[in-house]
């Protein structure tokens, strides 16, 4: 038995039959999964289903907070003066405005001007021009560097200017904006916990398929442990099914979210064209999916560990 | 090469199929097994293959001691075993060729050398011109020859066989015992477990006798060291 440690000549070194095999595996499992068609498509598509979801899920919310994207160049903050602040402690307080970091923008509109316009566009011009004095007060209108991620940010800088001294009132119609970013991060845990939940789904699915599989071909396991096959050697196939169970699933993920944009594709413009938008939905960009096919591939590879694991050492030969 | 030292095999539930066997095939003899069935032949070769572990005593595989062999390094004792089974245990998902190349693809032959080995295999047992055959298309005493061939491929120095002739008529019992015996001129030490008295001792080899576990009688000639045991 002189063969123990040493490997002979005809043998590839430990490293190129390590490698070797690998390769060989890699085809072979896609070979046996090409052999049954129908099982592998439907095994694919129940963890395309599962995977869609969720990525589904993650471009409407894409899509939503594109949607709410606009607000950044057209959010303003009307401060509205005390009434006997003067133009000039107006123009001191617009200076020192200016200087801010968080601000973008300042502009003045004195009371008179401000009159002017509201007599154009509101449609009392005829009506105001009844009134002894005009009531409004000066305003400046701050455009505040808005971070996109934190409008929040913007909110405290109503605040802080509201506690200006010359400033009656510091006005943002942000409500609806702090209410959509509240609602979309609601969204996104409720995506993460759905996505966490389909993530595990697939996992079971892929772990019980592999289990299956490791059962039709017990006797194989059985033989090649026999005639002295390592464990690592028999669990490699079992891993690259699972890995390619993985990687179609998530190609077929990818096209069920294309297909689904698709059809929506026609209604989203028409319901835009109303909004006189000429709104696109976004669909996944190449990094996500690249990142939905690893996510799957590793999905796929974690799924088969499972049951190749708990599974595999159960076979012995008898 | 194989040495039993006071081996008992109890089953869980009680049965011992083994008790103090003891017993050294030295290297590059053969050896014949026998006895009733249930008289322990089986467990003695599963024993040697690391598919059961004694529950007394000691075995030594070319010198290393089995109980000491942890389960990592199980598949490098087997690879050195060739074993061949009553019903033989093919693999019917793949051509013949296939199923005698396992053993060269568990070790990492090169991919020439392993259509050289599995057809000189193939050769040695008449069906070099079966490679691509599919097993189940094959005679029973084919099939055990395939059996045979995938045993032998990778040269191993030790080879054990349990009932290889079990489900064979006479004259291919014949012929494959005379094919063991070949292996045996050529350096190869062989243990075959059979109930077939009346072939194994027209084949003039040592036989011992195993009867509900124990040693009946034992015509290796070793008395040198196991004279007391036996």
């Amino acid at each position: 038995m002189s063969k123990r440690t040493g490997r002979g000549p005809k043998q590839n070194s430990r490293l190129v039959s390590y490698l070797t095999h690998h390769l060989q595996m890699f085809i072979a499992s896609l070979g046996y999964l090409s052999r049954q068609p129908f099982s592998t498509l439907m095994t694919s598509a129940v963890i395309a289903i599962a995977l869609a979801l969720p990525a589904g899920l993650y471009i409407a919310l894409d899509n939503a907070s594109q949607l709410s994207a606009g607000w950044d160049g057209t959010t303003q903050i009307s401060l509205f003066l005390k009434d006997n602040v003067s133009i000039e402690q107006a123009e001191k307080l617009a200076e020192k405005l200016r200087l801010d970091i968080e601000i973008e923008k300042v502009s003045i509109i004195d009371r008179d001007q401000g009159l002017k316009q509201f007599q154009q566009v509101s449609g009392f011009g005829d009506a105001i021009k009844f009134l002894d004095e005009n009531p409004l007060p000066h305003v400046i209108t701050v455009q505040p560097i808005v971070d996109q991620n934190r409008p929040d940010q913007v909110i405290h800088l109503v605040d802080a200017l509201q506690e200006e001294a010359l400033v009656e009132l510091a006005q943002l119609d942000m409500q609806w904006v702090k209410r959509l970013y509240t609602l979309l991060q609601v969204a996104q845990r409720g995506v993460w916990i759905i996505g966490s939940l389909l993530g595990l789904a697939v996992l079971l699915i892929v772990g019980n398929t592999i289990r299956l599989d490791i059962q039709n071909r017990r006797e194989a396991i059985e033989v090649s442990k026999l005639i002295g096959a390592s464990n690592a050697f028999i669990r490699r196939p079992f891993l690259y099914t699972g890995m390619w169970y993985g990687i179609s699933g998530g190609l077929l993920a990818w096209l069920l979210i294309a297909v689904s944009l698709g059809i929506m594709e026609d209604p989203v413009q028409k319901l835009a064209a109303l909004y006189y938008s000429s709104y696109e939905l976004s669909g996944l960009s190449s990094s996500d999916i690249v990142i939905l096919i690893v996510i799957s591939c590793f999905l796929g590879l974690g799924g088969s560990w499972m049951a190749v694991g708990r599974h595999l050492s159960d076979i012995e030969p008898s | 090469m194989i040495r039993f030292d006071n081996i008992s095999k109890r089953y869980p539930g009680g049965f011992e199929a083994l008790s103090r066997v003891t017993f050294h095939l030295p290297r590059g003899k053969l050896a014949y097994l026998t006895g009733h069935s249930g008289a322990g032949k089986s467990t003695l070769l599963k024993l040697i293959a690391l598919i059961e572990r004694p529950s007394r005593g000691q075995i030594f595989l070319d010198g290393i001691n089995l109980n000491n062999m942890n389960s990592k390094r199980i598949p490098q004792i087997r690879r050195n075993i060739g074993i061949i089974f009553q019903n033989h245990h093919l693999l019917y998902d793949r051509p013949v060729f296939d199923n005698v190349a396992m053993p060269l693809m568990i070790q990492g032959y090169r991919h020439r050398e392993i259509g050289k080995r599995v057809r000189a295999a193939l050769d040695q047992v008449g069906l070099l011109n079966k490679e691509k055959a599919q097993p189940i298309t094959l005679s029973g005493g084919e099939q055990q020859r395939v059996g045979i061939a995938r045993a032998i491929v990778h040269k191993p120095a030790l080879l054990l066989a349990d009932e290889p002739t079990g489900n064979l008529d006479p004259e291919l019992s014949r012929e494959i015992m005379e094919l063991f015996a070949r292996f045996n001129q050529f350096g190869t030490t062989v243990l075959i477990a059979s109930h077939d008295i009346d072939l194994i001792r027209q084949m003039k080899f040592p036989m011992i006798s195993l009867n509900q576990g124990t040693i009946e009688s034992n015509e290796l000639i070793d008395t040198g060291r196991l004279g007391l045991a036996v």
